[in-house]
């Protein structure tokens, strides 16, 4: 009796579905992923109109603020730069079968060391920027480096040890910004210190093309699209993206094809975790221009959901991207309809369960179909006779 | 002296405990299932959030308790089904229901208002009195709940049918399936458990300590919880013991300017995580671990 080749649907979540021809299922898929999109929408119009605002109003707040007129989009795109990073990093260690779910830390880690550079380092601006990227990056890829390192050397659990070291470079930063002998800002007469570090200079901030009533596009928005293009055609035609893929599908395959599961998943987590610190690096330089705890901002947790809803695939992930810096722009505006701003976190949560559901859904939907019609008219079996392969979930 | 500072430092510790502690029974139980729950975070935080909103309009702080741990079953039961009916990824559940609870809580508490609701002192008279460890007896009430919950949890584990098909699901699920044992049905009932205490752990922290909903008035604590069943190697006791150390380093950390000692704060808050990974790292080949924790089951799949 030969069973069709079956998936755990668990793959149907974090990424790989993009190597299958799309069938029957796709239609379904999108089908079902409409409905619960607006099932989400309507779930955010009722909280809305519960507390007591009006859902137009919210709606148009928020594309006020995002996308109404170029002073917006500037705004959307800034957000949505290091969302699509962090991201692209999530896309590469879901692809290679590591769940990382620690951008957070990753990306604080990475401000972190790009402030201590930007700070320090005595040169030319654009050499100090491109040494002070560098180091954000390397500065994220060391921090998951320590997961890639636990898992690959003792068999901890990998998405436990990121989440851990979440909290543990919150604290780092912390203290770097309460250590006056390390990041802490000098030099103010009025008052005490506080916990932040000095500004970066004028210099030393990311460029950006356009003046402020029109359009302005930073540096980072460019790196992030950039790094998208390369990132996608890697995945789809290199060795590399191919070997990638395959270890996250079958890693006993992989394996038995000769692919050293530790060099190539280890270095997909260190290089997840280096995305997550460019974008630490770019918000630095970009936008905030200092070191503060509370820099991070939740980009982390916001740039994985973004990968979560592309289902890993990185030219998905840059529409996603602009969609979720959009609400972020948007969600400034909404001081003046009443609503608070924390509407668009439920929002976002809503819509990231609305495009995961219904992949896994609509496969066990197949499932059953292709079941029934495999089996007419069989009537009720006795419980004594064999399971069948093909039992439904 | 030392006594009096002794005794504010240990009572405050157990008071920071207590809410660790009820979420961490829950989490034991669903970990020994095999599920390896992240939205426990989630679960406290609702469960916090039901208790107050409940509490201050019922007007009775006992009825908040109860109504925090139904938000958290309510919760759980979001997650079950996600992760255990329609098998999605239950690290990406639990990740959107963290995000979803923290996002809905902040978004509730702006638009309602709450009166102040807090449940009573239980305080046991002469054995109150006993210096150091007289703070054991002078609790808020819930906090002897734990007598109750913590002794349930490990008979239901150990010592019941059900908690030995627990194990099994957790160790071997294609073993346990085989014999006849409902795998995602037992991952399941082990998640509710999990969403009760976790709920109950969250209503101690708002109607039992503070009397109010704050935003994010976990701040973590659910991956502390987390932390401490690592710690404990996937034992109640050890469990209960990371519990209690983390919570007194939290209590450190709050009392430790007052008394005059310099010791640095972050290193105290990141303990609980610096200690979880480094027993992770130490026990890795040691067969604690509920060997198919966090892996899906499927029947048919090896």
């Amino acid at each position: 009796m030969t069973a069709p080749a079956r998936r755990p649907l668990a793959s149907y979540v974090v990424g790989n579905a993009g190597l299958r021809r799309p069938s029957a299922d796709a239609w379904r898929t999108a089908g079902i992923t409409v409905v619960c999109v607006l099932v989400a929408c309507a779930l955010a119009a009722l909280l809305v109109a519960i507390s007591g605002g009006s859902p137009t109003e919210v709606v148009d707040a928020l594309v006020t603020g995002s996308v109404a007129d170029s002073a917006g989009w500037s705004q959307t795109l800034v957000n949505a730069a290091p969302l699509l990073l962090v991201a692209l990093g999530a896309c590469i260690a879901n692809r290679a079968g590591v769940f990382n779910i620690g951008q957070e830390g990753q990306l604080l880690i990475g401000a972190m060391l790009g402030c201590f550079v930007a700070l320090r380092l005595q040169g030319p601006g654009w050499m100090v920027i491109t040494v002070a990227l560098v180091a954000a990056a390397a500065g994220g890829g060391a921090w998951s480096g320590i997961s890639a390192a636990m898992y690959y050397t003792r068999g901890t659990n990998v998405v436990v040890t990121t989440l851990l070291l979440t909290f543990i470079a919150a604290q780092v930063v912390q203290f770097a910004v309460n250590s006056p002998s390390l990041l802490q800002e000098t030099g103010i007469g009025n008052g005490p210190a506080r916990p932040q570090s000095d500004a970066v200079p004028e210099y030393l901030r990311l460029a950006s093309f356009g003046q402020y009533p029109d359009l302005t596009i930073g540096v980072g928005v460019i790196l992030a699209v950039v790094a998208t293009v390369v990132l996608a055609v890697l995945i789809a035609r290199s060795r590399w993206g191919f070997r990638l893929n395959m270890l996250g599908l079958n890693p006993m395959a992989a394996r038995h094809a000769g692919i050293r599961a530790s060099r190539l998943g280890g270095s997909a987590l260190v290089l997840s975790g280096a995305f997550a610190g460019l974008a630490g690096g770019v918000i630095l330089l970009g936008t905030v221009f200092r070191l503060q705890p509370a820099i991070s901002n939740n980009f982390g947790w916001d740039g994985l959901l973004v990968a979560l809803v592309a289902r890993s695939r990185p030219g998905l992930a840059l529409p996603v991207a602009v969609l979720f810096g959009g609400l972020r722009a948007g969600s400034s505006y909404l001081a003046a309809t009443g609503v608070p701003d924390y509407l668009v976190d439920v929002v976002q949560a809503l819509l990231v369960l609305a495009f995961v559901v219904p992949p896994v859904l609509s496969a066990l939907w197949g499932r059953r179909i292709r079941n029934r019609s495999a089996v007419p008219d069989t009537p009720a079996r006795p419980s004594a006779a064999p399971a069948k392969e093909e039992v439904p979930v | 002296m030392w006594l009096d500072d002794g005794g504010t430092v240990l009572s405050s510790a157990l008071r920071l405990t207590a809410p660790l502690a009820f979420a961490a029974c829950g989490e034991y139980l669903a970990e020994r299932a095999g599920t390896l729950n992240i939205s426990v975070e989630g679960m406290m935080l609702s469960g916090a959030f039901g208790a107050v909103a409940v509490g201050s309009a019922t007007g009775s702080p006992t009825v908040g308790l109860v109504a925090g741990a139904v938000v958290g079953l309510l919760v759980a039961l979001v997650h079950a089904n996600l992760s255990h009916r329609i098998q999605i990824n239950t690290f990406v559940v639990g990740l959107v229901i963290n995000t979803l609870v923290l996002g809905l809580t902040s978004f509730l508490l702006q638009t309602m208002e709450f009166s102040r609701t807090q449940v009573g002192m239980l305080r046991i008279p002469g054995l109150a009195d006993i210096p150091l460890v007289g703070v054991l007896f002078e609790q808020r009430w819930p906090f002897y709940l734990l007598l109750l919950v913590v002794p349930l949890t490990w008979f239901l584990v150990n010592r019941t049918r059900w908690g030995l098909e627990l194990r099994a699901v957790g160790e071997n699920p294609q073993a346990a399936d085989v014999t006849g044992i409902k795998v995602n049905l037992r991952r399941r009932q082990a998640l509710m458990w999990c969403g009760v205490m976790s709920g109950l752990g969250g209503a101690y922290l708002s109607v039992g300590l503070v009397g109010s909903f704050n935003n994010n008035m976990t701040a973590g604590r659910g991956f502390i919880v987390i932390a401490a069943v690592i710690f404990g190697a996937w034992r109640l006791k050890g469990t209960l013991l990371g519990c209690f150390l983390f919570g007194a380093a939290d209590a450190l950390r709050l009392a430790l300017p007052s008394l005059g000692v310099e010791l640095n704060p972050q290193l105290l808050v990141a303990a609980p995580y610096l200690l979880a990974l480094t027993v992770m790292v130490l026990m890795a080949r040691s067969q604690r671990e509920p060997r198919a924790l966090s892996k899906p089951f499927e029947r048919g799949l090896v």
